[in-house]
């Protein structure tokens, strides 16, 4: 019975589905996607469009994003909470080759992180990206050593400053360009195509990143020490 | 635009792989395998994002879909059981 149910909605979906593929590929540009291709450039100077789009155009989408994740990290940090007085059981530890390696590697993998969030309106990738990068970073520490000290302090309060910051560059942009988030007024756009260019867009960018990898960072320490727990309970 | 000129041979069979290791994520017995399936086919559909000009997508994809994600769901199933059981 559950299997016919479970085909038949399938069937359902799939003939629903193929109707909607003419309207979900239209052979052209909608009338909002042609006035970003045309007037990003001179509006942000950002040579990636799609970061013009996320950062500026849909800047409010983005802060609401990055709010639902700080919601469900917060969440995660709750209700997988580190509950003292247990006994923990001494983990087998990894082998000094991936111990040396995860150290030695951290450095690189944290900096490309940085690279691609910093460089977001030039190259693909931004804040999410890169944010997740670091993120890698910190969890290739922790498998290589589970209880690595990671400074909570400083990851929280960066964490708290970036989504201040996004929000500062938001206010910033009411009171100097007239709208939430405006890039006008700011920060001179530049010259296309260079780092320092396409106004407050790096800036935000920058925060996201940061935002995104501590919250990440923090998401994967909370669960792997809740998954100790558990286990040795 | 014909689905022909938009893929070629490879991405054709990237597709494959990613109907199989879907059809793998849902169906293995195994959740730890279950698991790395799934990390397949987000990798997989990171390069299609890529072969359709959105790199910024496929690298989200590769990041956080076929990275972090995998991960979490790793950690989640260490602390739950390996196996799924049959249904009753």
């Amino acid at each position: 019975m559950k299997q016919i149910v479970a085909v038949v909605a399938l069937a359902t979906l799939a003939i629903l589905l193929w109707q909607l593929a003419p309207i979900a590929m239209p052979s052209g540009l909608g009338v909002v996607a042609q006035h970003y291709a045309e007037h990003g450039v001179q509006d942000n100077r950002g040579a990636n469009l799609v970061t013009s789009v996320v950062v500026n155009y849909r800047g409010f989408d983005t802060l609401g994003e990055v709010t639902v994740l700080f919601l469900s990290v917060s969440g995660a940090a709750f209700v997988l909470r580190r509950r003292t007085g247990l006994e923990v059981h001494e983990p087998r530890r990894a082998s000094e080759i991936v111990r040396t390696g995860a150290r030695l590697l951290f450095a690189p993998i944290v900096l490309f992180g940085t690279y691609i969030f910093v460089h977001g309106h030039l190259t693909p990738g931004g804040g999410f990206q890169g944010g997740a990068v670091v993120a890698s970073g910190v969890l290739l520490l922790l498998l290589a050593n589970k209880d690595h000290p990671l400074p909570h302090g400083f990851l929280s309060w960066t964490e708290s400053l970036s989504g201040l910051g996004f929000v500062a560059a938001g206010l910033a942009g009411l009171w100097a360009g007239g709208s939430f988030l405006a890039n006008r007024g700011i920060l001179p756009l530049g010259t296309w195509n260079q780092l320092f260019s396409a106004g407050v867009i790096p800036v935000i960018y920058t925060f996201v990143g940061l935002k995104v990898g501590s919250e990440l960072a923090t998401l994967l320490d909370v669960m792997m020490h809740a998954a100790d727990e558990e286990v040795h309970q | 635009m014909d689905i022909v000129t938009l893929f070629n041979l490879e991405d054709l069979l990237i597709c494959a792989v990613i109907l199989v290791a879907a059809l793998g994520a849902v169906l293995h017995r195994n959740l730890l395998a279950a698991v790395v399936f799934a990390g397949v086919v987000s990798l997989a559909v990171s390069y299609l994002f890529l072969r359709l000009s959105a790199p910024d997508v496929a690298m989200t994809e590769a990041a956080i879909g076929a990275g972090i994600t995998t991960v979490i769901f790793l950690i989640a199933v260490r602390r739950t059981e390996e196996v799924e059981r049959e249904e009753p």
